[in-house]
């Protein structure tokens, strides 16, 4: 459903982090930045807070390491025992490079995953650009506008005052 | 469109790019070789590729129809030929990962501009390196059978203590998490690809980048989501080329039943994959005109870690040698004499006059910033490296405990085709990513090209 945004848009970073900065020491809400590459500084001019996909990385390894280690064990002493050379059933240390390889894949799967769906990004996925060439060379910072609760004149000041190249108000999809 | 002017003096950028572009022209200079019908040179070496990729086909279709006699493999010496190319193949795979995993964990600005090419050249290798193991089968369609999958004899488990065991899971979580890191790094790419192309194109770029529209937030977690990609990814490259190297050292055969052997194969590998990433990027840059992006300092970069784990490799060798005099173990001490001085002392000789003496040239800085000597040592590194593979391999195995068992190894045309089916493999592949993928990350660049004004470099 289409909603109401104000978009300004910057030529450089640096006037981007700052009009951030500034709006939100105006009280204004930030809907979202968008750019063409990571800005350093944006993170903490718009407060987000670290990403906790580290927790899904250690979660999802550890998962691994336990069915790697859980399946061999059962497989090599429980299911069908064979004897290679003597070697007894349980041969824990060997079975650690493979423990090991599968708690990587499994960490790392569960990392870009659970990254695409969190963001939303899937095969056929509708391209909403708040911009044109937010891309490419533009950077862009987009406020939900609500006529209720919302001061476009002071919005508008601020993004004009830190330097915006243009700034719209128009109903799109984000 | 506009120009970046405000001090950028002391931009970290600017060591390795030399003038800074500004944005939009890095998005232009990647995305130009795609719009456009390549030049002769790219037509000329993808006709060379795919005549040896041919090659290589008819050759492997040949030993499968006929059976592994084709090769010259024989009681003695059952590996040679092809699991020599598979280790050279995983060793080349390892500077990618070096680079874009390791060197991001040490935020090593200059990888950006080789980064994407360096993961490519990981993947085409890891499939160069999977078809050797696989072909040797003698019987392709069974190799369903490494996995451990339910079956009806018994079910009869894979044997979980084998390093050749090992090998299948190391190998294929390297290519999958190789895969996967590759395109992720990819989807903001796609998405610029996306946004300046037309028709057919755009959708497909657009299938390809996911809806990526450049939010913040996304952003934001896919830093974090490449840091621990990066950090999964560097131990797993380190024990890929250990477990390779287990293959050997697990036996109790003279000259493979070594402790060494890990740290040992996995310098190998980096040297030899940077020795691929030269030839590789010293052709591509003048071939797509990117010597603005892979610059001199870029060369001279690879040439020192080159240059490091070449050092390194020579290092091993002398401990190896040494390890074999000092043991006392009358076979290991035969065993380097052979290889030293045995039938197989060219190959030995030319692998340390490559490998632990050649590199010492790029101690000297004007060599380490020409490109011509450079590629003429690269391709040294590469010669020399394929050869220990072979010494170590054949070496020890065609004279071992029983004379009476000792024989000769000599190659078959039909293995000799194969290998130069994997080398077409792999740079038809290369060529075809240049021509079809952005090459280069360009928002790895333009990160590192706008970053300065905050002070400090941007990374991931």
């Amino acid at each position: 459903m289409p909603r109401d945004y104000l978009v300004g848009t910057y030529a450089e970073p640096g006037a981007l982090v700052e009009a951030v900065t500034r709006l939100r020491a105006h009280g204004f809400k930030i809907y979202d930045v968008y750019t063409p590459c990571p800005v350093h500084g944006l993170e903490e001019a718009m407060g987000l807070r670290r990403s906790r996909i580290g927790l899904v990385a250690f979660a999802a390894g550890a998962m691994g390491l336990l069915c790697a280690l859980g399946f061999q064990f059962y497989a090599a002493v429980f299911d069908w025992t064979l004897n290679v050379g003597g070697k007894p059933d349980n041969s824990t240390l060997a079975f650690v490079p493979i423990t090991f390889e599968i708690t990587i894949l499994f960490a790392g799967m569960a990392t870009a995953k659970v990254f695409l769906a969190r963001n939303g990004l899937f095969p056929g996925a509708a391209t909403k650009l708040a911009a044109p060439r937010v891309t490419d060379d533009t950077f862009a910072v987009a406020l939900r506008w609500r006529s209720s609760a919302f001061d476009t004149g002071e919005a508008r000041r601020v993004l004009r005052d830190c330097g915006a190249i243009e700034i719209t108000q128009q109903a799109m999809e984000l | 469109m506009r120009t970046m002017t405000a001090d950028r003096g002391q931009a970290p950028a600017a060591r390795w790019i030399g003038d800074l572009p500004v944005l939009s022209q890095v998005t232009d200079d990647v995305a130009r070789p795609l719009n456009r019908l390549p030049g002769a040179g790219w037509f000329a070496a993808f006709a060379v590729s795919l005549a040896a990729l041919l090659v290589g086909v008819a050759c492997v279709s040949y030993q499968v129809a006929t059976g592994i006699g084709v090769w010259g493999l024989n009681r003695t010496v059952g590996w040679a030929f092809d699991i020599t190319n598979f280790v050279f193949w995983i060793g080349i795979g390892h500077a990618g990962t070096l680079i874009s995993a390791i060197l991001l964990l040490f935020r090593q600005q200059w990888r950006t501009s080789i980064n994407r090419s360096a993961e490519a050249m990981t993947i085409f290798a890891v499939m160069c390196a999977a078809t050797f193991p696989l072909i040797h089968m003698g019987r392709p369609w069974m190799a369903f059978f490494v996995a451990p999958y339910p079956n009806s004899r018994g079910p009869l488990w894979v044997n979980f203590r084998s390093p050749l065991l090992w090998d299948v899971f190391a190998i294929n979580t390297y290519l999958t998490i190789s895969l996967v890191f590759w395109y992720v790094g990819m989807i903001p790419d796609f998405a610029t690809l996306r946004d300046r192309a037309n028709g057919v194109r755009r959708s497909i770029y657009a299938l390809l980048a996911l809806g990526w529209n450049g939010s913040y937030r996304t952003w934001s977690r896919y830093e974090t989501a490449s840091l621990i990609l990066a950090g999964l990814a560097t131990p797993l490259v380190i024990s890929v080329h250990s477990i390779v190297s287990m293959d050997f050292a697990a036996s109790i055969l003279p000259g493979w039943h070594t402790t060494i052997f890990p740290p040992y194969f996995v310098a190998g590998a980096v040297y030899s994959g940077f020795g691929m990433v030269l030839t590789l990027l010293i052709i591509t840059r003048s071939l797509m005109h990117l010597e603005r992006y892979i610059t001199i300092r870029h060369l001279e970069a690879m040439a020192k870690v080159t240059l490091l784990t070449g050092s390194i490799v020579g290092f091993s060798y002398a401990t190896e040698i040494f390890a074999a005099w000092f043991n006392g173990s009358l076979y290991e001490k035969a065993m380097f004499y052979n290889r030293a001085t045995g039938p197989y002392a060219l190959a030995f000789w030319t692998m340390v006059a490559c490998n632990a003496v050649a590199p010492q040239v790029l101690w000297f800085r004007r060599i380490r910033t020409s490109p011509v000597p450079l590629f003429v040592l690269s391709i040294l590194v590469n010669i020399g490296m394929w050869l220990e593979r072979f010494v170590i391999i054949v070496t020890s195995l065609h004279r071992s405990y029983l004379p009476s068992s000792w024989v000769m190894y000599r190659p078959t045309m039909i293995e000799v085709g194969t290998l130069v089916g994997s080398f077409g493999l792999f740079f038809t592949c290369f060529l075809l990513f240049i021509r079809l993928l952005p090459m280069i990350a360009m928002w790895e660049i333009k990160a590192g090209v706008q970053a300065p004004a905050h002070g400090k470099a941007g990374h991931a």
